[in-house]
């Protein structure tokens, strides 16, 4: 099967003071036809970075590497401009954001915001597109709908909020719908049921959905596939259930002895010791080497992502051991 | 919104009335008295003198002059110039229609030209466009006004002889001219005095739109706009701009009275018979009831100008409008 969605060789970097830095170095992925990915990380792996370029959305002066190709179907999405990508955008993917606070306008009302999208992309009058926009308000849960419409953006709670913009995102009903950390700025209630909005929209509407998350918790039950990313790459990657059962690259390992479990014997949490370096400060070779609690012989040579089990890959040394 | 215009107009009173009221007592603070210029100059015997001094009443008590300064104005009466002998709002009204033609047309230029480059300035930020106008914008801001109208008036009066150097009309110009040949010739006067202020505000304003709009951009919500697929020109201009104005607005509302009264160098160069030169003079003669006058009105576009642009915030900012 063809996928979706195909993401090759991603590299994106930055000038700095000190040369250029790449917080995306080397990114592969594909997503399926109605399938969920999830790219999980800490903050400053590069997830963020690696949706937005998708719809060319990175942030100056930052610039992705004309080697690397992004394909929709048959789309080479890196190389639209102008009109064609404005296409793509919202139409064929549609994006939310992490912070619904300051993600929506604040001088325009919930329903000029939706209905923007729609008419961007259909030909269609602007009553027409308000009425879709109710509908959509809606269908993402809230309430009373058409006098929602008028409301602004600081009239609404966070939860409120991030329903508008998942409005906004399915406004010109895409295929692909890219959550860059979707519940990570609200309260723990609100977030449960945010994703239950997103489930049952992704269900109803089979959209393919690529989830950016640094929480493990909202993966399970929810992702088909998910890919590790540290430090700008991805260092592991496979299909959710063999992940979970498997987690076989050090710091997979060390995220999951992080996260408390219900089930079992009530133990420490091992948190994986030092922090996240920033792009400046890679090492070369294997890049979780200083804090990895397992020094292969052969980690101050960058690994390449290595098969682990059927659909299942690393990049660590000690995959050789274990085909 | 009805009451919080009201509370708002009303403020405005009161703070003119504390202003009028500081000025009044300000100027009798500073030693010197209007009288003692007119004998200086000219032989007047002291009789004379009291007889004037009675006559403006300056030998009354500071606070009976201060009442009846306060019921004058009030009334509209603002008092008879020393310098003149005239009434001062005569004096005032005879000069307002130059300044508001010069005031205006500079407002005009400043807000429609400076927003634009500095909007264009931020959006292709470090481009050629960019680099040129910052170094433009920074020669503009820093020369000085006088300087410039000088080197204007001789280039264009002097070497090219293409605008007349001063003044607002043409003597040779008949009384029975028609309102066209009357209407160019005051727009030829009007060039040199309007294009030294203006190269000079504008200035200000590109910069200060620049950063705003810079600052703008940035936020999220472009993002989210730029990820819904409408066109660019909207993102900048419907969702960026709207949001850069504020600061502009506070500007607009510092310059109104600055560009009614601040104006004294140009209009000296240019000869321009506006408020400025009779302010100028006012103080030079201490001529208290012109200088009261022209002051007060100063303070008028100050308190106007706040308020001003208040209102635009409302009208602009939802979240000001419900607060």
């Amino acid at each position: 099967m063809t996928p979706l969605l195909e993401v090759r060789d991603l590299r994106i970097s930055f000038p700095t003071g000190g040369g250029r830095i790449t917080p995306v170095d080397g990114v592969s992925f594909a997503l399926e036809r109605g399938r969920t990915l999830a790219l999980v990380g800490e903050s400053g792996c590069g997830k963020s970075l690696t949706s937005l370029a998708v719809l060319q959305l990175v942030p100056a002066p930052g610039v992705i590497d004309p080697s690397s190709r992004i394909r929709l179907g048959d789309t080479d999405l890196l190389a639209l401009r102008g009109e064609a990508l404005r296409e793509v955008r919202g139409r064929r993917i549609g994006m939310i954001f992490q912070d619904p606070m300051t993600s929506l306008n604040p001088v325009f009302t919930v329903g000029d915001q939706i209905a923007e999208g729609i008419l961007a992309h259909f030909d269609v009058p602007r009553r027409e597109a308000m009425a879709r926009a109710e509908r959509l308000v809606g269908e993402v849960g809230i309430g009373d709908a058409k006098a929602r419409l008028t409301a602004y953006p600081h009239q609404l709670s966070g939860g409120m909020r991030q329903r508008v913009m998942i409005a906004i995102a399915l406004a010109a009903e895409p295929e692909i719908l890219i959550a860059d950390e979707p519940t990570t700025a609200l309260d723990v209630t609100v977030q449960a049921q945010i994703l239950e909005v997103l489930d049952g929209l992704r269900e109803s509407r089979g959209m393919a959905v690529l989830l950016i998350t640094h929480d493990l918790g909202i993966v399970a039950g929810r992702a088909d596939r998910v890919a590790v990313m540290y430090a700008g790459q991805i260092v592991e990657e496979a299909p959710t259930a063999e992940l979970f059962e498997r987690p076989s690259h050090p710091y997979t390992q060390g995220l999951f002895a992080s996260v408390p479990r219900l089930e079992g014997p009530l133990s420490r949490l091992t948190p994986i010791r030092g922090t996240v370096p920033p792009p400046t400060a890679w090492p070369a070779g294997c890049r979780f080497r200083p804090r990895c609690p397992i020094v292969h012989p052969r980690s101050e040579t960058m690994p390449p992502l290595l098969d682990v089990g059927p659909d299942h890959r690393m990049r660590c040394w000690l995959a050789e051991g274990e085909t | 919104m009805g009451r919080w215009l009201a509370a708002r107009v009303a403020h405005a009173i009161v703070t003119l009335a504390v202003a009028a009221t500081l000025l009044f007592f300000l100027m009798r603070i500073v030693p010197g008295d209007p009288l003692s210029r007119l004998s200086d100059d000219r032989p007047i015997s002291p009789r004379e003198i009291a007889r004037l001094r009675e006559r403006y009443g300056l030998d009354q008590p500071l606070g009976r002059q201060y009442a009846a300064f306060l019921s004058g104005t009030a009334r509209g009466d603002l008092g008879v110039s020393i310098e003149f002998g005239r009434p001062v709002t005569r004096l005032i009204a005879e000069r307002l229609p130059a300044t508001l033609l010069l005031g205006g047309t500079v407002l005009l230029l400043n807000f429609t030209l400076g927003l634009w480059l500095g909007v264009r300035q931020a959006v292709r930020r470090g481009g050629a466009t960019d680099r040129w106008l910052e170094i433009a914008s920074l020669a503009g801001y820093s020369v000085p006004s006088f300087w410039l109208g000088l080197l204007l008036a001789w280039l264009a009066a002097t070497r090219w002889r293409i605008l007349p150097s001063g003044g607002m009309h043409d003597v040779l110009l008949g009384p029975d001219a028609g309102m066209v040949p009357v209407t160019i010739d005051v727009l030829r006067h009007l060039v040199l005095p309007a294009l030294t202020l203006s190269l000079v505000s504008i200035a200000a304003t590109m910069r200060y739109q620049r950063t705003a709009m810079l600052e703008a951009l940035a936020l999220p919500f472009v993002q989210t706009a730029r990820a819904k697929g409408i066109a660019e020109r909207r993102v900048v201009w419907h969702h960026a701009w709207r949001n850069a104005l504020f600061p502009v607005i506070t500007l607009f509302g510092l310059w109104l009275p600055i560009l009614v009264t601040g104006s004294v160098f140009v209009e000296q160069v240019f000869a321009w018979p506006g408020l400025g030169s009779l302010a100028a003079g006012a103080v030079g003669g201490r001529d208290y009831p012109l200088l009261m006058g022209t002051a007060l009105l100063a303070s008028a576009l100050v308190v106007a100008g706040g308020l001003i642009a208040d209102l635009l915030y409302a009208l602009l900012d939802p979240r000001v409008r419900h607060a």
